[in-house]
């Protein structure tokens, strides 16, 4: 644990990729199995779970110190594990020996009963300095951010083995903490873990979003062009082993759309998006979204909003993986697949063919016009399926944004480099003469606008709730989104899909910040 | 008689009626007594300025001779007596422990004694003699790191850090950004005491304070300025000290291969530290930790505590806990102290 904590240290504050990369190996160098390789889980966020619960550690920490100094240390330092990391007494700053190991922490929290959690992680963190409290508490509610992230910590595996970081994409999901087998082959001391049947989550391709020159450029005769539904990103993955649904980002959904699993019966890995749909008939991401996130649906809930996937990529068909055809050759593969499916729950993503820029344009805006539709896909109908973002071989065109002039009414301290500035902004818009909140925007802005709004929420802050701040409502931002929907959530009546800042228009009085009624009227139906 | 009758708080700053007296003024006033020569309490264009000998040193040289109309250097413990002379005001400075020449200010008024601590720290600097107790009916306290997550390492653990990262990378100069007046002396001491001997390079923004303590008898050891290395690559391998806002500016690019340090007492929250990508924080502070400041309010254990100067909440509340009266002064102008913390 020693090791680890100085490890995280060093990493916080080294900012170029090397040196991290550099620390990172040297750290796998001359630290052992298992301990490594749960340091590599954590950086990279692959630990499957808590060893304790953040409010296990508040809990802790209020049994020791005053509530109204912790609430307002708390929101000084803007982060829980910094806080009581600093707050806990018996303050050592000589870095604590002989504390357990990485992987001994990780049996003893992951065996340990309900009620020898608490008492297990106080005496750790009496023994602890502040350093190594931060760690820990990091470390075991999985909230590590250190700038390391899943790619760049395969990238560093690739390094460290002397490999492609393809390769360690292509097994990372097969493979799992604490890694033993993988980084005994990087060292070349045995052969490459085996994954084939395993059902597993295979890295997606990404697209970049489409620029003026790029369009100009582009020959529409040599992309597949088709539509971007707005759903959600998925991979269905079915061997003999099983089946599953992840997110693009790998987390296993298949709990929550068993109706999309029950009649896939192929061994194969299918790229879509996760749609509701009423037999070819496409419904509203907001009408997705009743269905996201519920462990065990109800029947009649499946029944009313029947999940479909319109399938755009094919990266294995029976045991054969695709992923090095080009993608003209894997829609041939793609079209007699869906042919052949039992199911009728997978739909096959239409093209929409383009010979001249003139053309292109015309399928967009008639994309823009279609409401299940968020753009268009533009894909080489020569690119391999490569995982990451590759440049130019995908692109995304997405119809233009919606804008209104909205009134920032809170503001909110954001999380890790943020943290000491107010970077969460909740926005309303006129109804009458009160203004009724509409939705949260935290990005669109430039770190000089940043500062200057941070600025300006310190200067006209007129209440407190906690770490909120309610502001004088003079500030209008002129409010990017995608969409607008119903929602029974926020008093308004509705929520934006998207939001961000667009502008700031620190010259508008308030009071012709839009109404309530001016956004409701770009509502789809 | 009680001093919430006879002081104030006005857009200059902590005023005393009965003696026509500012405490460290913003703005240029008649009369003003300054605690210590950090830009946020010391200002020039005042009629007449009370402050001990080394702060009015300090300010002679960072605004010139024209920085007051009339100036009156005061010792420690020397009284001087203000306002009419049948109802007296009597001012006397005390050491405040923070800088060359910090000081707190009692003012005693138709028998009530109030202390303004000034900036303040408990710690042993040997650039100025220690903070004395001075027993008082109200206490003005300073509350810079005024809450609980902030406890400050010992100096020499921090210089150790330092002293360690030049053996781990030879090769590169390490800059550290720290304030012109008190840290920057500090740190070069500090240095020395854990046996550093090489010449430490200074940027030419702390040169004439530099030069200052060694007049005023503080040895800091061979200073040379950065302007003067013809061969900027001479400079890997070496500690160079340039004021906080330096750091990441034009002038740092001509260094080698640098590598950031900055010592500072907010280098304590990991996300300050980061945000100003520094790689090396440095815990040094010239402000008392929460644990400092709570032992002073019980040594100088006064009826009254009044809070300003930083984060007002927290010790405001710690004082009440303790049974103390309380109360926060809102005092404008003076800043988040990112630099002099
Ligand atoms: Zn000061
Ligand atoms: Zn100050």
């Amino acid at each position: 644990m020693e090791a680890f904590s100085e490890l995280l240290e060093q990493l916080y504050f080294t900012s170029s990729n090397n040196a991290k990369a550099a620390l990172i190996i040297d750290y796998l160098k001359r630290t052992p199995d298992p301990d490594r390789g749960w340091a590599i889980a954590a950086m990279a966020g692959t630990l499957r779970f808590d060893f304790f619960k953040r409010n296990t550690v508040k809990q802790l920490m209020l049994e020791r110190i005053d509530p109204v100094l912790f609430n307002l240390s708390y929101d000084y330092v803007g982060e829980m594990s910094e806080t009581v990391a600093h707050l806990w007494p018996g303050q050592t700053d000589a870095p604590s020996q002989g504390l357990p190991s990485l992987g001994e922490l990780v049996e003893q929290f992951s065996t340990a009963g309900r009620q020898q959690v608490k008492p297990l992680l106080a005496e750790y963190l009496d023994q602890m300095s502040a350093a190594q409290r931060w760690s820990l508490i990091k470390l075991g509610t999985r909230g590590l951010r250190i700038g390391v992230s899943a790619r760049s910590m395969k990238q560093i595996l690739a390094r460290y083995g002397q490999t492609q970081v393809e390769e360690i994409e292509a097994l990372w999901h097969g493979v799992s903490a604490p890694y033993t087998e993988l980084l005994a082959w990087l060292e070349g001391r045995a052969d490459k873990p085996d994954i084939s049947e395993e059902v597993t989550f295979h890295p997606v391709m990404l697209s970049h979003p489409l620029d003026e020159k790029t369009l100009t450029a582009i020959e529409p005769a040599e992309w597949q062009i088709e539509h971007k539904y707005d759903g959600i990103r998925v991979q269905l993955v079915s061997t003999a082993n099983g089946k599953a649904l992840f997110s693009r980002t790998g987390d296993d959904i298949s709990q929550s759309f068993p109706d999309l699993l029950e009649d896939i019966h192929e061994h194969c890995v299918l790229d879509g998006e996760l749609l509701i749909m009423h037999g070819t008939q496409v419904d509203t991401f907001n009408q997705l979204q009743q269905r996201l996130n519920k462990k065990k649906p109800a029947k009649k809930l499946i029944d009313s909003l029947p999940a479909g996937l319109m399938v755009y990529d094919i990266l294995a068909d029976a045991e054969q993986s695709l992923t090095a055809l080009p993608l003209a050759a894997r829609r041939e593969h793609l079209q007699r697949f869906i042919e052949n499916s039992a199911s009728d729950r997978l739909h096959l993503s239409a093209v929409w063919p383009a010979n001249s820029a003139e053309q292109l344009r015309e399928r967009y805006n008639q994309a823009s016009d279609d409401t299940a539709v968020e753009g268009l896909m533009l894909k080489r109908t020569d690119s391999h399926y490569v995982p990451g973002r590759p440049k130019g071989l995908w692109y995304k065109w997405k119809r233009e944004p919606k804008l209104v002039d909205a009134v920032i009414m809170y503001a909110q301290r954001g999380h890790g480099k943020r943290s000491s500035f107010y970077s969460d902004f909740t926005f309303g818009a006129w109804q009458d003469d009160t203004l009724l909140p509409i939705g949260k925007a935290y990005s669109g802005f430039t770190d000089e606008e940043l500062k200057k709004l941070d600025n300006w929420v310190r200067r006209n802050t007129v209440g407190r709730f906690g770490p909120v701040r309610e502001v004088a409502k003079a500030l209008v931002i002129e409010v990017a989104f995608d969409a607008v929907h119903p929602s029974t959530r926020h008093k308004s009546g509705i929520a934006l899909r998207f939001p961000r800042f667009h502008r700031i228009r620190w010259d508008k009085p308030a009071n012709e910040a839009d109404t309530l009624e001016t956004v409701k009227s770009l509502m789809e139906t | 008689m009680h001093p919430q009758h006879w002081m104030s708080v006005a857009s200059p700053g902590l005023y005393c009626r009965p003696a026509d007296l500012y405490i460290d003024p913003m703005e240029p006033v008649a009369q003003a007594v300054v605690t210590h020569g950090h830009a946020d309490h010391a200002r020039s264009g005042h009629q007449h300025v009370y402050a001990t000998h080394q702060t009015l040193a300090i300010m002679t040289t960072r605004y010139g001779e024209e920085m007051a109309q009339h100036t009156s250097g005061v010792d420690y413990a020397q009284s001087v007596t203000l306002g009419e002379p049948d109802d007296p005001v009597v001012m006397t400075l005390y050491p405040a422990g923070h800088i060359l020449g910090s000081a707190q200010v009692l003012l005693e008024y138709r028998g009530a004694r109030l202390v303004i601590s000034g900036d303040y720290k408990r710690r042993a600097d040997p650039t100025c003699p220690p903070f004395e107790i001075v027993p008082c009916d109200v206490f003005i306290t300073e509350a810079t790191f005024g809450l609980p997550v902030f406890t400050h390492p010992p100096i020499e653990h921090e210089v150790d850090k330092l002293i360690n990262s030049l053996q781990v990378f030879p090769h590169r100069c390490h800059l550290v950004g720290s304030y012109a007046l008190g840290k920057c002396q500090r740190v070069i001491l500090a240095l020395r005491q854990a046996g550093y001997t090489k010449p430490i390079y200074l940027h030419g923004a702390l040169i004439r304070l530099c030069q200052l303590y060694q007049q005023q008898g503080i040895e800091l050891g061979e200073l040379i300025a950065v302007n003067d290395v013809e061969d900027k690559a001479t400079l890997a391998g070496e500690i160079v000290i340039a004021p906080p806002s330096a750091l990441a500016d034009r002038w740092s690019r001509a260094l080698p291969d640098v590598r950031t340090v900055n010592a500072s007492g907010w280098m304590q929250i990991r996300a300050r530290a980061r945000q100003k990508q520094v790689e090396l924080p440095m815990i040094i502070s010239d402000h008392c930790d929460w644990p400092e400041l709570i032992q002073t309010i019980e040594e100088v254990n006064p009826s009254e505590v009044w809070v300003t100067h930083g984060r007002e909440d927290a010790l405001v509340y710690q004082a009440t806990q303790m049974g103390y009266k309380a109360k926060a002064l809102s005092l404008l102008g003076y800043e988040d102290e990112q630099e002099t913390g």
